[in-house]
């Protein structure tokens, strides 16, 4: 099959999304704890539920990773969201829910969901 | 942990933090020898001798040896309610071997979880590092292989691709049905 040229435009773009996706430049970082304490308090499903959204709502710029435990144990799992300027945000306790509400308000529209973070 | 699979996944990071670029994790059932052994090999940097020994037992770990404590000691744990054990090998600068063993119709152990999850959130997490990953029951058996995933994309682009992870996705989804462990 021949490809045209809006097929390659389309091919470069599909391109540049998976290596934003990897390398996540100029957009926010999701990071979860993933240490024995955050994988026993359910890491791995929010985890699953972060890259699920941000696959699902196109976030093109935002990267997915893990870290280890910060000795917060009894506060797993915890999510911190560091912003493009690199302002960090802990949250606590996340589930499933909370992490689709955190990517929808906080990645999406830029509000920090307060009650969710260490400091409430 | 409430599924070895989670289990699983914490040795899993201990080799990728001993920066390990293939990791091997191969889970067997042999329902005659009622046996469900689990391997998780790596060829990180490995551990001295002494650490090894110790490497066990949650209360000689040292502030600095912190990445390897609990998260043994509680797999161990749960394999020796079990009529089961687990054991490592290492050598500094070769790697690591794991290997956990259950009975496997014992009451108390818990079920191996959804591994489905798990080693999707693997392979999302290994950067540039490899994984095989193998299943078996009796005479069923399923090979995921990052590397030859990678041969066959050939164009360099990353696991973490949508398009590829939704393949990665389907595989596991059509392995989970054919091999059915508890």
């Amino acid at each position: 099959m021949k490809k045209t040229a809006a097929d390659l435009e389309q091919i470069r773009k599909e391109t540049l999304k998976n290596v934003e996706l990897r390398t996540g430049k100029d957009g926010y970082k999701i990071i979860v704890g993933m240490a024995t304490c955050g994988i026993a308090a359910g890491a791995r499903d929010v985890f699953k539920e972060a890259i699920e959204k941000v696959i699902e709502k196109d976030l093109d710029s935002v990267t997915v990773g893990q870290m280890g435990c910060i000795g917060l144990c009894s506060m797993e799992p915890i999510v911190e969201v560091i912003s493009p300027s690199g302002e960090k945000t802990r949250y606590i306790k996340v589930n499933k829910e909370k992490i689709d509400n955190i990517i929808t308000s906080h990645i999406i529209d830029g509000n920090v969901v307060s009650e969710y973070t260490s400091e409430s | 942990m409430r599924e070895i699979a989670l289990h699983i996944l914490d040795i899993f990071y201990n080799s990728l933090q001993a920066d390990s670029s293939l990791i091997k994790i191969s889970i067997a059932v042999d329902t005659k020898k009622d046996l469900m052994e689990i391997k998780i090999i790596d060829n990180g940097k490995g551990m001295k001798k002494e650490f090894v020994n110790n490497v066990l037992d949650p209360f000689t770990t040292t502030r600095s040896t912190r990445n390897v404590g609990l998260g043994l000691s509680l797999f161990k744990a749960s394999t020796n309610r079990c009529e089961g054990d687990l054991t490592i090998w290492s050598k500094e600068k070769v790697g690591t071997i794991v290997k956990a063993w259950y009975k496997y119709s014992h009451i108390d152990r818990q079920p191996l979880g959804n591994m489905r999850d798990t080693v999707y959130i693997m392979i999302l997490t290994l950067g540039e590092n490899n994984l095989i990953y193998s299943i078996k029951k009796d005479d069923e058996s399923f090979v995921l292989d990052t590397r030859k995933i990678r041969e066959e994309m050939g164009d360099g682009s990353p696991l973490t691709s949508p398009e590829i992870m939704g393949e990665i996705k389907m595989l596991l989804e059509e392995e989970e049905k054919k091999i059915n462990i508890s």
